[in-house]
């Protein structure tokens, strides 16, 4: 339900919904969509990055929020933690249970190594169970791994690196198997042939999906598998600092109960880190779609343990985050709702733009009809613009709605928003850490020995923009492949005397550099006590 | 002025505003949450709560995040509830009814209360998925149970002691492994790729330089 101040603007929409379902918006130059992220684009804005000061990427900018956790002091110093007799030893410490790190697990466990998995809150409290859209793969006749590389290389503005998307694309249909044998139920029409759509910048329609619950059906599907196989899960536990050995690879971590804050550590020959991304740092101040603990985590240990980041300036801002109401601030309306045929229009009714372009393009889009342009719609919390959802029942027919989107129509009708007849409004959100540690293409990072690290802490599968559907994917591909390069390296690994030198020289580091700061690092949880609208 | 209501987190009065979820409330009011808060937008099933309005005979459950808070609303969490889950190995199961019997045969003692439906905080037909699950009907059972977030809310109502979003699970892992149509398109490319039928195409776009690759990304052809 909309109350009056929207009623003129709606009846705008409205008004002229027939006439903008039939119109095909033009898509955009290579050289518009350039100056258009260039003049809107939040990653663009330098008044909000810092320069990096320490560490194996000094000199780099990236957020000023990261760049205060890159370079802040340790939670522990280490001469309070005795590595002596650890509380934990094993073959492989996956760090973190999400999509990457539970596919991850199940793997070195089928390889035979010894596994456990240690996460803050509990197993699939994640980003993978949030994800809605659904996954991609070239698995159609007229499609190819090639032109899947050809999309998620442009798309990510042609800087991924090309090793890591060609494994992406060439695993594609494989990972979608293995998720099918575990049970996962992708929508398929009645012969089997798998229901696929558009996702903003691809050029066939490879986007698989299970319903709009495709991260939840995937992540609830891992977990119960992990559980099956037994795999020890240490849950409520974080990572704070990993540990080497003194030959300098990665041997364990130092763990922190979240509710006892009881420090442990773990012993192990290989460390998967498989933490997600950073939505809950709120950079630019901006809202997230994220999970709770979506804190960076993963790129703060490793960059303490000597190991570099790639791309970590740029993050994916979703162009449709719920703007109204209040409850659902930041929420992720899902792409799908474009894939669908919902057009995004301004407070006038106007079609601005083409609804699929990649998600960078869009959001700039967006800002600019808000700010220069103005043809914002005022929320209270912000401007925002309509994205059409009752397009969707008149061009798929009616209850398109409820059988492909129904998290998307339960969100709002708790609000009193029937989003099959009246529009949503939406504003981009923060939601991808595109960028993260750097790693090459047997999942190992390119300077710490026996330190993997798979899903959205991985910068450079996608370059500088990651499609939709394309995390999902990359989370099971290179989850499932660190898992099988991590057990097989654990098999040889002798492992030295434990260490936590890194750390102290870390902190010498700090002063030497002249940083003062109170900042501890990494950051677990965000704090909203007494804070409205996080 | 920002409306505000008086609510109740476990018996202790806090005034709110009255446009925010329980969860946000509850951090308003104070408190940093570990337990009880995973993805914040009702797809994780972490927090699970039960209220009742004062006055009202009825007590309702929900999720704290998806739920906004009301005057004189009595809450307490439960972020915990011990649910059985069996193990199975998914490659050996049987795939009709006799699974059920063997690995959840508590489901056969349901009394049809329809505590769990009324419970839901998914709105879902709980009793009914149940009762699909009873007879076999793994498909069925699977599909009604789809939007089911795993919070455990049914289970702490259920006086036959049933641990429905396991069971569920195991349906739908039965479906979608078993029971779904196979998926030819997606057999054939899987053989292609290993077979190495790509591999002189991928090969040549790890080659290309940038501004060929360029001018191919920005003169794709776009499926309609
Ligand atoms: C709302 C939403 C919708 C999305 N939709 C899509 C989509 O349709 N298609 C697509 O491809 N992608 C989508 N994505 C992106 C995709 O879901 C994620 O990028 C991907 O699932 C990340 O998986 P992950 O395993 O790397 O991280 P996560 O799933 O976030 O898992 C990381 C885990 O590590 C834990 N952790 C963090 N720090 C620590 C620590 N210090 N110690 C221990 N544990 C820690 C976290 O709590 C979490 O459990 C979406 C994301 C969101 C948020
Ligand atoms: S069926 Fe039970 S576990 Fe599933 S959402 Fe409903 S109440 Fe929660
Ligand atoms: S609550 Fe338990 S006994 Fe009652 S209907 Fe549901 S499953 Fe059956
Ligand atoms: S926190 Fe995930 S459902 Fe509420």
């Amino acid at each position: 339900m909309y109350s009056e101040k929207y009623q003129e603007s709606l009846a705008a929409v409205s008004a002229a919904r027939t006439k903008n379902i039939a119109m095909e918006p033009e898509r955009m130059t290579a050289k518009q969509k350039e100056d258009l992220l260039a003049a809107y684009h939040p990653d663009y804005k330098a008044s909000e990055f810092s320069v990096l000061k320490i560490g194996p990427n000094k000199g780099d900018k990236v957020p000023h929020e990261l760049a205060e956790m890159l370079q802040a002091h340790s939670r522990i110093s280490a001469s309070d933690i005795d590595l002596s007799s650890p509380d934990y030893e094993t073959d492989v410490l996956v760090i973190g249970a999400g999509g990457a790190g539970t596919s991850a697990a199940i793997e070195a466990h089928e390889a035979g190594a010894d596994v456990i998995i240690v996460t803050k809150l509990r197993m699939g409290d994640a980003n993978t169970m949030m994800a809605e859209g659904g996954i991609q793969a070239a698995d159609k006749p007229n499609d190819s791994p090639a032109i899947h590389f050809v999309d998620a290389f442009g798309g990510g503005h042609f800087a991924a690196k090309r090793d890591l998307l060609a494994k992406l694309v060439c695993d594609a249909p494989e990972a979608i198997s293995w998720l099918s044998d575990l049970g996962v139920e992708f929508d398929k029409e009645a012969d089997g042939t798998m229901v696929t759509t558009h996702g903003g910048g691809t050029s066939r329609k490879r986007m698989h999906a299970a319903k709009d619950y495709s991260g939840a059906e995937i992540m609830r599907t891992l977990r119960d598998e992990v559980l099956n196989r037994k795999i020890p899960v240490i849950d409520f536990t974080s990572a704070i600092e990993l540990i080497l050995d003194d030959s300098g690879k990665a041997a364990g971590a130092v763990l922190m109960n979240m509710e006892t804050k009881e420090l442990l550590v773990a012993k192990a020959k290989t460390v998967i880190i498989a933490t997600g991304g950073a939505g809950r740092m709120h950079y630019q101040g901006f809202p997230t779609s994220n999970h709770y603990g979506a804190t960076a985590d993963g790129l703060v240990l490793g960059y303490r343990a000597g190991a570099k980041l790639l791309y970590a300036e740029t993050l994916q801002y979703h162009p449709t985050g719920a703007a109204h109401p209040e409850q659902i601030f930041g929420a992720l309306v899902t792409e799908k709702v474009r894939s669908l045929g919902a057009k995004l229009v301004n407070r006038n009714g106007e079609v601005f733009m083409h609804p699929l372009e990649t998600r960078d393009v869009t959001a700039a889009s967006i800002i600019r009809e808000c700010s220069d342009r103005d043809n914002g719609i005022e929320t209270g919390n912000g401007t925002a613009v309509w994205l059409d959802t009752p397009m969707i029942e008149e061009i798929g027919g009616e209850g398109t709605i409820e059988k492909r989107i129904p998290a998307m129509m339960r969100m709002f009708e708790k609000y009193g928003i029937d989003i099959r007849k009246e529009p949503i409004l939406v504003y981009p959100t923060l939601h991808y850490q595109n960028g993260g540690l750097d790693i090459n293409v047997n999942g190992m990072t390119t300077n710490v020995e026996n330190l993997f690290v798979a899903g959205e802490a991985v910068g450079g599968i996608h370059g500088k923009n990651r499609l939709m559907g394309n995390s999902l994917l990359d989370i099971i591909v290179f989850g499932r492949n660190a898992g099988i390069n991590a057990a097989k390296a654990a098999k040889t690994t002798e492992i030295g005397s434990l260490t936590l030198k890194h750390v102290d020289a870390f902190e010498k580091e700090i002063m030497d550099a002249g940083i003062e700061t109170d900042a501890v690092s990494p950051k677990l949880l965000p704090d909203y006590t007494r804070k409205v609208n996080a | 002025m920002e409306k505000m209501v008086n609510i109740f987190l476990f018996g202790k009065k806090y005034e709110v505003p009255a446009n925010l979820t329980i969860m946000t409330a509850m951090e308003y009011a104070g408190y940093q949450l570990v337990r009880g808060c995973g993805c914040r937008n009702g797809f994780c099933g972490a927090c699970a709560t039960i209220y009742r309005i004062k006055g009202d005979r009825e007590l309702k459950a929900c999720l704290a995040c998806q739920t906004t808070v009301e005057d004189n609303m009595y809450i307490a969490t439960l972020p915990f509830f011990p649910l059985v889950k069996e193990v199975y190995d998914i490659n050996k199961i049987s795939v009709n009814e006799s699974v059920m019997m063997q690995l959840y045969p508590e489901i056969y003692a349901c009394v049809g209360c329809n505590a769990c439906t009324k419970a839901c905080t998914q709105e879902l037909n709980v009793m009914q998925y149940i009762a699909y699950a009873q007879r076999g009907e793994f498909e069925k059972c699977a599909e009604e149970s789809f939007d089911c977030v795993m919070c455990g809310v049914c289970s702490s109502r259920c006086p036959a002691g049933i641990s429905h979003p396991q069971v569920a699970m195991l349906a739908r892992r039965i479906n979608g492994k078993y029971l779904a149509p196979g998926c030819g398109h997606l057999e054939d490319r899987v053989k292609e790729i290993k077979n190495g039928d790509f591999n002189d195409l991928i090969e040549s776009l790890m080659q290309k330089p940038v501004e060929e690759l360029k001018e191919l990304y920005n003169t794709r052809e776009i499926e309609k």
